[in-house]
């Protein structure tokens, strides 16, 4: 048995690979980030690599924070290129980036995606205002005579409004962990909890347990967490006409056989309501390049191109058939001007 | 215990004991309820048992039929036959026949000409947009390919078949279904009735659908395979078998034949069963860690996924040689000694040989293991899109179940089926590891 020489070869492969690895220059785009701007990123990289001699881009899916974790880790062939995210970078997260050498880092906006609240089509479309939702959704809400706040009482979309449904109350949502439902509690949640007067109140009173009344998500079977696979709460949602489901709209967009979108605010989530900013519940979606890339790994310029080209982001680009929502042609415009010179974020 | 005592003083106290005893009265009443009873009880054990089988089978038979009922029919792909004019004007104006021309020559344009010469009818340009769809983005580079092949097709009209698009290939195999409100499916009725006229004329085919097995991953679902995950797959786990089966092996040799028992050689011990409980995301860590960060490997190499999965198969394949080991019959190595072979020898030559049966089985179940891992793959960067076929193990990659968890959480219907296929085929590879070690087994186990 040749184990010996076996073990001798291993190493000799594995020592090849280590020295091999340290001279190995990185000729590939390398991009991480937000897994709701992934299917869009995914799209453009393949269409890059298919029409430009550059190797495709490798895209990691690992949400918007973690990807900026790994972007503001440094400069150099190591960390990732680009960086998606479904919210805007954070004045902490600008600092950390600055501390460890990422000074010029060049700020792309590509459109707008819907968060839409959907249930089966076997069931009548829900009509809810943001109070409405907050009130199905909080941990504390204010009680029915609006003095003092209370443990989340309501189990039946009647209790809430007799205009509801008389249906329990059952919402699938992603954990906190998720780009959506930071921005679900920010456009939502956050927003309806000051409309009640005793919880604006508190705002003045005591700042920590405003922020945590507004952004508590109740834990007693009203919200269950689905997990970050929106396509697992699609398929739950068919089978459970009761319940509703929160996720992005380009699952809706797919899915508008099976599923309807409730009206928020008395808007429906379409395409158009989106777009024109009537629906009250959408985000902008952004990608962050690191400047000081740009030269040493090719194809970054040309990857930016592409990304801010009409036929990719414009109305009737690729990218919105797969449901990402066009800024208006003006502001394209300006995008792209800044993405063409690589004009630096400032906060 | 007390039952042997007694029996030892029965026998000491001599006959007289033994005849105090009451005889048994083996036709009583008693007697038959209790062997009744006992007979009730093996029944039900049996029962128990054989429940338990069942409700295993009937789980696994639920969890065939659910991946089998939803992915059979990503095997197939619909193709739409159309007239295209290869137009020297479009791919090669100068009539040079250069390579280099052809390749970049707009094939899309002859597709959308071939489509808008179909149907005549279609004239405004969101309807165009929405005929174009019937045709996949990924058919330009088949009609490039046809005609870097052969450049005598160019001046020609010829009838060919393109691979569809996802949408359509949804309502040829009946996913869609014509008799929802229009507003809510992905196809208007403009669209649905092009592709029954398509469908009248006959040229609208189901084929094999070999993309599935050749490509890479793709935002297209009709154009995505899973070539490039098996591909990592393969160089991820080399990377493990080369790295964790040498080691294993020769860890698992000193610990039986060489090392001294000891306090130390127990704590190792110890720690070697410990580490094969560690959950497989701590592995992913330390790879993260001691690879990327220290090593400065390159992220969502093979190299690195089968450098991490190897500390996750090593305790796997210690604990397995190590039993094989064991179980060779020590008279084996006694006869070798005594015939003068030296302990390296007694073992290179008599016991590995023997023991080999038992490790190799131990090695292919730890593949396994590692071929359907992902956590600690997350780690390391190697859950990505990639879409080029890595051509070594220092190119970006992703492996199968990577492949399998990305397709699931892909908004496009098309990928529901594609991702039961891809577990079909990852399960069938499992299947070939698992009935590899069963044979390996059989074929060179001995009996003493």
């Amino acid at each position: 048995m040749g184990i010996y020489m076996k073990k001798t070869l291993a190493i000799a492969a594995l020592a090849s690979v280590a020295l091999t690895g340290a001279a190995h220059a990185r000729d590939q785009i390398r991009i991480v980030g937000s897994s709701t701007v992934f299917p869009f990123a995914t799209a453009v990289a393949e269409e890059f690599g298919k029409t430009t001699s550059f190797k495709t881009p490798v895209i990691e899916s690992t949400g918007s924070g973690g990807g900026l974790k790994l972007f503001c880790a440094g400069v150099g062939e190591q960390t990732p290129d680009i960086t998606n995210a479904s919210r805007r970078i954070k004045k902490s997260e600008v600092e950390t980036c600055a501390k460890n050498g990422v000074e010029a880092i060049t700020e792309v906006k590509i459109g707008y995606d819907g968060i839409v609240l959907a249930n089966s089509k076997a069931a009548p479309q829900f009509e809810l205002s943001k109070e409405q939702i907050f009130l199905a959704l909080a941990k504390i809400v204010p009680s029915k005579d609006g003095k003092e706040l209370i443990e989340n009482p309501y189990n039946n979309w009647k209790e809430i409004d007799p205009s509801l449904p008389d249906e329990k109350i059952e919402v699938l949502g992603p954990p906190p962990t998720s780009g959506t439902r930071d921005a679900f509690t920010e456009l939502v949640l956050e927003e309806a909890c000051d409309e009640f007067p005793v919880i604006a109140e508190l705002k003045k009173a005591d700042k920590d347990k405003h922020k945590a009344v507004c952004g508590g998500v109740r834990e007693d079977g009203g919200y269950i967490e689905a997990g970050e696979n929106d396509n697992l709460i699609v398929q739950k949602l068919e089978a459970n006409p009761v319940a509703l489901g929160i996720f992005g709209f380009s699952f809706l967009d797919q899915n508008g056989d099976k599923l309807h979108g409730s009206k928020i605010g008395g808007v429906s989530p379409t395409f158009e309501a989106i777009a024109d900013g009537s629906y009250p519940v959408s985000r902008s979606l952004y990608f962050y390049v690191k400047n000081a890339h740009v030269g040493t790994i090719p194809g970054i310029e040309e990857y930016l191109a592409q990304f801010t080209s009409d036929k990719a982001w414009g109305d009737e680009g690729y990218l919105a058939d797969r449901g990402l929502i066009p800024m208006d042609k003006a502001e394209r415009e300006q995008v792209r001007e800044a993405a063409k010179n690589l004009t630096p974020l400032s906060m | 215990m007390t039952d042997m005592a007694s029996l030892m003083e029965d026998r000491a106290a001599g006959s007289d004991a033994a005849n105090m005893r009451k005889p048994v009265d083996w036709d009583s009443a008693d007697i038959a309820r209790n062997v009744k009873k006992r007979y009730a009880a093996e029944r039900r054990f049996k029962a128990y048992g054989l429940a338990a089988i069942l409700l295993a089978l009937a789980a696994l038979l639920m969890l065939g039929y659910s991946i089998v009922s939803k992915g059979y029919s990503a095997f197939v792909q619909t193709y739409v036959q159309l007239e295209v004019t290869f137009d020297p004007a479009t791919i090669d104006p100068d009539g040079t026949r250069d390579p280099a021309v052809i390749g970049r020559a707009n094939f899309d344009a002859l597709i959308k000409e071939a489509l808008r010469k179909r149907f005549p009818d279609v004239t405004s340009r969101s309807e165009k947009r929405k005929l174009y769809d019937i045709v996949s983005s990924g058919a330009a580079y088949d009609l490039r390919e046809r005609v870097m092949e052969n450049p005598s097709l160019i001046g020609q009209t010829r009838k060919v078949w393109l691979i569809a698009g996802d949408d359509f290939d949804m309502l040829n195999k009946g996913y869609i279904s014509a008799d929802t409100k229009e507003s809510s499916r992905r196809l208007d009725d403009d669209q649905i009735s092009w592709f029954q006229s398509l469908t009248d004329s006959g040229a609208i085919e189901k084929r094999f659908h070999t993309r599935f097995f050749t490509n890479g991953d793709s935002r297209e679902p009709e154009l995505a395979g899973i070539w490039g995950a098996a591909v990592g797959s393969f160089y991820t786990l080399a990377v493990t078998l080369i790295l964790s089966f040498p080691i294993g092996v020769a860890a698992a040799i000193y610990l039986e034949e060489f090392a001294p028992k000891n306090r130390l050689t127990q704590i190792i011990e110890v720690n070697i069963n410990n580490l094969a409980a560690v959950p497989s995301i701590v592995f992913g860590l330390l790879g993260l860690e001691l690879y990327l960060n220290v090593m400065h490997l390159p992220r969502s190499a093979p190299v690195v996924g089968g450098l991490t999965l190897a500390l996750m198969t090593l305790p796997t394949i210690i604990i397995a040689a190590r039993a094989a080991i064991k179980a060779v019959p020590p008279s084996i190595r006694q006869a070798a000694l005594g015939l003068g072979a030296s302990p390296v020898q007694t073992v290179s030559h008599h016991v590995l040989p023997l023991a080999m049966p038992g490790i190799l089985t131990g090695t292919i179940i730890g593949m396994a293991q590692a071929l359907g891992e992902t956590a600690p793959l997350l780690m390391i960067g190697m859950v990505a899109f990639i879409v080029d076929i890595p051509g070594s193990a220092m190119d970006a990659a992703t492996v199968l179940p990577v492949q399998i968890y990305l397709w699931a959480d892909s908004p496009e219907r098309a990928f529901v089926e594609k991702t039961s296929a891809a577990i079909m085929v990852l399960l069938a590879f499992l299947i070939l590891m698992n009935g590899l070690a069963v044979f390996l087994r059989k074929k060179f186990e001995r009996k003493w």
